[in-house]
């Protein structure tokens, strides 16, 4: 590292272009929409420029508060779904042996790099009415059916309903689960795989089960870890369009799809920028306890 | 562990054998075909997105791999006046809400009267890809010994020429794997791409979105099978050329 004033030129000639790109192209952008999210909305969707708080004030109506608590709320779900799953996963790749772990990695990493919108669009054939899952479903029930034929009981299970699995919550709830998986295993990996195994070993020899090694000595060890992944899956969880566009029904309505929503069909593009303001309020308040409590975590101990 | 194996590829992996199956309800396996896979090439409209997809990648690719080196170079090498702050708003493309994004690159395109189409998502794209080249080529120059540097100047070489021939080579490989990365990036993109388009700059991902509106056919199986297979090589590429150089540095 050294001082920009020792070599002002070669400074200025890396830091001055992508620099100017994305104030031009990001933060002037966002700079408009926080103008916006003070203007007012003229009948037919033009912008009146304005100093007014009307837009933040609606955010927290009673109709809109519900689908912020409730994109909340989704996230909240989804991201304890993801830890109960994630957590054993990133504990089975940490303690694998070595020559396994990197191939284990891998294949969680692999779906990330497959296109969001296409992972979304696989579940949508798992789940509709007419989907592998309920097409399985429907096999079982088949075989069921004949099994108690056989044994002189017909028409016990009675004919086969589908299962209504997709366009509702539960079926964003999946979907989120599904999506950030990766972004929660892989902080927690991290620090499991940093972790210095004899702790637990003393554990076990000093007579704790598995279970109270995994919750008193495991858990609290890859805190860090846990806590950094969990915000993380949260934050994108909350902030989500495409899931609940695509897996949700009606009443699935998340944060991002209001702001969606505002700058389609509603054209009511001050009340939208005011939502995306909240949304990113939101995402830098978990940010910052996120990065405060890593560098509490660096701190002496 | 078994079990959310299962849970993360079962969706994927009947998506992609479903893309051969010679069926039209497409839930039952009726045989192998390749006829969907045809009828995907010869979608001309699949075809057009495809095109506008690889432009505005290719395009993005090479701003944001310039840009974002440039970028990641100066943060490794300079101490600076406010660069907490300048890092912070460098990282936030990062960090924000895709949507957040979406929506404010509408609001300056309408601001300052461009039209949306191919440019306004390829400009979107070069915004939000150059924070990932940037952070990719820092994390390679973390590696660099300052003394070769040092070593060339005592041997008479001046600092455009130190660039060139010891500084230049070594970032090689971050450009590579960060240009991949940007490649991926945009080719992948949905949201923001989704609100800076216009009529007739329809993207892969944009037209695939489309048409899974409208039902779940073996066709968009195949056109999405095309897109993985695609990513999953330049990811592979990317991986290959990493470990590659990183044996370089082991083995000296």
């Amino acid at each position: 590292m050294e001082s920009w004033r020792k070599n002002k030129l070669a400074f200025s000639v890396l830091v001055l272009p992508p620099t100017a790109w994305l104030v031009i192209f990001f933060t002037v952008p966002l700079l408009i929409m926080w103008v916006y999210s003070f203007a007012e909305r003229g009948p037919q969707g033009q912008i009146y420029l304005a100093v007014n708080f009307a837009n933040y004030a609606r955010a927290i109506e009673w109709i809109h508060l519900g689908i912020i608590w409730k994109s909340v709320w989704v996230a909240a779900i989804s991201t304890a779904i993801t830890f109960a799953v994630g957590f054993p996963l990133a504990m089975g790749i940490a303690f694998a042996p070595t020559r396994w772990k990197n191939l284990l990695l891998l294949l969680v990493i692999l779906p990330f790099w497959t296109n969001l919108l296409i992972r979304t669009y696989a579940w949508i054939a798992v789940l509709r009415t007419r989907g592998f899952l309920n097409f399985g479903l429907e096999w079982l029930h088949d075989e069921f059916s004949a099994f108690f034929a056989l044994i002189g009981l017909p028409d016990v299970m009675g004919e086969f309903q589908a299962l209504e699995l997709l366009y509702n919550q539960k079926a964003v709830v999946i979907g989120l689960v599904y999506v950030y998986l990766p972004f929660l295993v892989l902080p927690i990996y991290a620090t499991l795989e940093k972790l210095n195994k004899s702790y637990l070993e003393a554990s076990l020899d000093l007579g704790a089960g598995h279970w109270r090694t995994l919750f008193s000595v495991t858990m609290p060890l890859a805190m860090p870890g846990v806590v950094s992944g969990c915000l993380l899956a949260f934050i994108l969880s909350m902030g989500t369009f495409l899931t609940p566009a695509l897996l949700g029904g009606t009443d699935s309505e998340m944060i991002g799809n209001l702001i969606a929503r505002q700058f389609s069909s509603s054209r009511d593009w001050p009340f939208g920028s005011a939502l995306s303001f909240l949304l990113l309020y939101l995402t830098f308040i978990i940010l910052w306890v996120r990065a405060s409590m890593a560098s509490r975590k660096r701190g002496p101990i | 562990m078994g079990g959310t194996f299962f849970f993360l590829y079962f969706p994927i992996v009947s998506l992609i054998a479903f893309s051969f199956n010679d069926s039209k309800r497409n839930i039952t396996w009726q045989g192998f075909t390749l006829r969907y896979y045809e009828k995907a090439f010869e979608n001309s409209q699949l075809h057009d997105a495809f095109l506008n997809s690889l432009t505005v990648a290719g395009v993005s690719t090479t701003v944001s791999t310039i840009f974002g080196t440039m970028l990641g170079l100066s943060l490794y090498r300079f101490r600076f006046p406010a660069q907490g702050p300048f890092e912070g708003m460098v990282h936030l493309p990062i960090v924000i809400p895709e949507i957040c994004m979406a929506v404010a690159m509408v609001a300056f395109f309408f601001t300052v009267e461009m039209p949306l189409g191919l440019t306004t998502i390829t400009v979107s794209h070069i915004a939000f890809s150059i924070p990932f080249v940037a952070v990719v080529i820092r994390a390679r120059m973390a590696g660099f010994e300052q003394s070769l540097e040092e070593a060339s100047y005592d041997l008479g070489a001046n600092q455009w020429q130190t660039f060139w021939n010891v500084t230049f080579p070594y970032m090689k490989p971050g450009m590579v794997a960060g240009a991949l990365l940007a490649f991926t990036l945009s080719l992948d993109d949905f949201v923001i791409t989704f609100f800076t388009s216009g009529p007739g700059s329809t993207t892969f991902p944009i037209k695939i979105y489309s048409m899974v509106r409208f039902s779940v056919t073996p066709e968009v199986n195949a056109a999405s099978t095309v897109l993985i297979v695609l990513t999953l090589a330049l990811t592979a590429v990317a991986l290959v050329i990493q470990s590659r150089s990183q044996r370089k540095i082991d083995h000296g």
